[in-house]
């Protein structure tokens, strides 16, 4: 098995560690981390088939590596978003739940 | 191979504690050092570039942004603890999150052979650009509409952030980040390693063209260092509210738009560079993003006002 199936491989488990995370963990802050994890295990993905693309002098193939780039940019702001609109609860209700029947 | 086996056990230990652990600032710290493991993977995949962007941006600031929440969330971590699915729903979901990976680790031992690339037209290309990264000539030339649209997205991010200020405060100051005492190591270190930090983040910006390295990860050391300095409290956060800042903020994306307007009447195209000077717009258009992105990246971990704004 080659380097790029392995992690491969194992970004398929984080995306579905990320997306237990998110289901079950009644905390807002702990979906976000389940939210990252999913992120990371996309952009896992793309390194492998980025690194399968090997070519021309390369070791990978720098398109999908970029996308990537920006991709892990937009989810930090995405995650910056999310903690300040949480933090932003906490404060007007004193509590940081999504449950609506308490 | 071994050392592969070995990252790939520990990258998922670790991702497994986040998921797993009961304290959400053990979580935290379990998915900042995940973030640095995952940066060395990314060595090993053959991307240099992605992994000085995983370790700045995916572990480090992020890091600092989580651990601050998490702090800040502590009082209420422990009453939400209790609540959550039963365990029928548990099961249910761990039965669905068994699929999903299931799925992708068949695409993943399916992926056509031999493996499509577009690295040999990169290759053909990279000379019209002037650049010697193919990672930064397709950031900024060959697919620059997506690096424009990301500039774009981080300063619609932080006027979601900065929007969530009460009226009250509005155009102020954001909370301190300072958790050091003036006399206290974080200081002195923050005096030490700033200015070292600053060269070493224009120097990553600057070799970007030719090795790995770029407008993005330098951007990211420059804002970790005006972090840190605020931690350390040396320096205050900016009201927003100030032109300077607001001015420094939009360059980069309104200097990007610019040439890639003038592309229409250079090069007949939006974002097309004339092959005689492209090595030099594209700098011109990287000096001012880079400055952008560092002051938006320390401003979206600084967060919105919650001082008035001074006079």
């Amino acid at each position: 098995m080659s380097a790029a199936t392995l992690y491969g491989l194992c970004s398929a488990v984080l995306v579905g560690l990320g997306l237990f995370s998110l289901i079950v963990h009644p905390q807002p802050l702990r979906k976000i981390l389940g939210f990252n994890l999913i992120g990371g295990g996309v952009f896992l993905l793309f390194g492998a088939v980025a690194r399968r693309g090997a070519a021309a002098g390369f070791g990978g193939d720098p398109v999908p590596q970029a996308l990537v780039i920006t991709g892990i940019v937009v989810a930090f702001s995405a995650t910056a978003l999310a903690v300040t609109l949480l933090l932003r609860l906490f404060q007007q209700t004193g509590q940081a739940t999504l449950a609506s029947d308490e | 191979m071994a050392f592969d086996v070995g990252l790939a056990v520990l990258v998922l230990g670790l991702a497994v504690w986040t998921t797993a652990a009961r304290d959400t600032f053990a979580a935290v710290v379990g998915f900042v050092a995940f973030g640095l493991l995952l940066a060395l993977v990314w060595v090993r995949l053959a991307a240099p570039d992605v992994a000085l962007t995983e370790a700045a941006i995916g572990s480090g600031v992020t890091g600092v942004l989580l651990v601050g929440a998490s702090t800040r969330l502590r009082p209420v971590a422990v009453l939400a603890a209790g609540a959550g699915p039963c365990a029928i729903q548990r099961l249910a979901a761990a039965v669905l999150c068994t699929l999903v990976t299931a799925g992708l680790a068949a695409i993943v031992l399916l992926l056509p052979e031999p493996a499509p690339t577009l690295a040999p037209q990169a290759a053909k290309n990279l000379g019209a650009t002037g650049l010697g990264n193919p990672v930064t000539a397709v950031l900024m030339a060959f697919r620059a509409i997506d690096t424009l649209l990301e500039t774009v997205v981080l300063l619609l991010a932080l006027l979601g952030i900065w929007s969530l200020a009460s009226d009250r405060v509005w155009g102020g100051v954001a909370a301190a980040l300072r958790y050091a005492d003036p006399d206290g190591a974080l200081t002195l270190l923050a005096q030490l390693l700033a200015p070292v930090g600053i060269l070493v983040g224009i120097h990553i910006f600057w070799v970007g063209s030719t090795a790995p390295g770029g407008e993005f990860q330098g951007a990211t050391i420059l804002a970790a260092m005006w972090i840190l300095t605020m931690m350390a409290g040396l320096v205050d956060a900016p009201a927003v509210s100030r032109r300077w800042l607001r001015l420094v903020l939009v360059a980069g994306p309104a200097t990007f738009l610019a040439i890639g307007l003038a592309g229409f009447a250079m090069a007949g195209a939006f974002l097309g560079y004339p092959e005689s000077h492209a090595k030099l717009l594209i700098l011109t258009i990287e000096i001012p993003v880079t400055l952008s992105i560092a002051a938006t990246l320390a401003l979206l971990v600084a967060g919105p006002p919650e001082r008035a704004p001074q006079r």
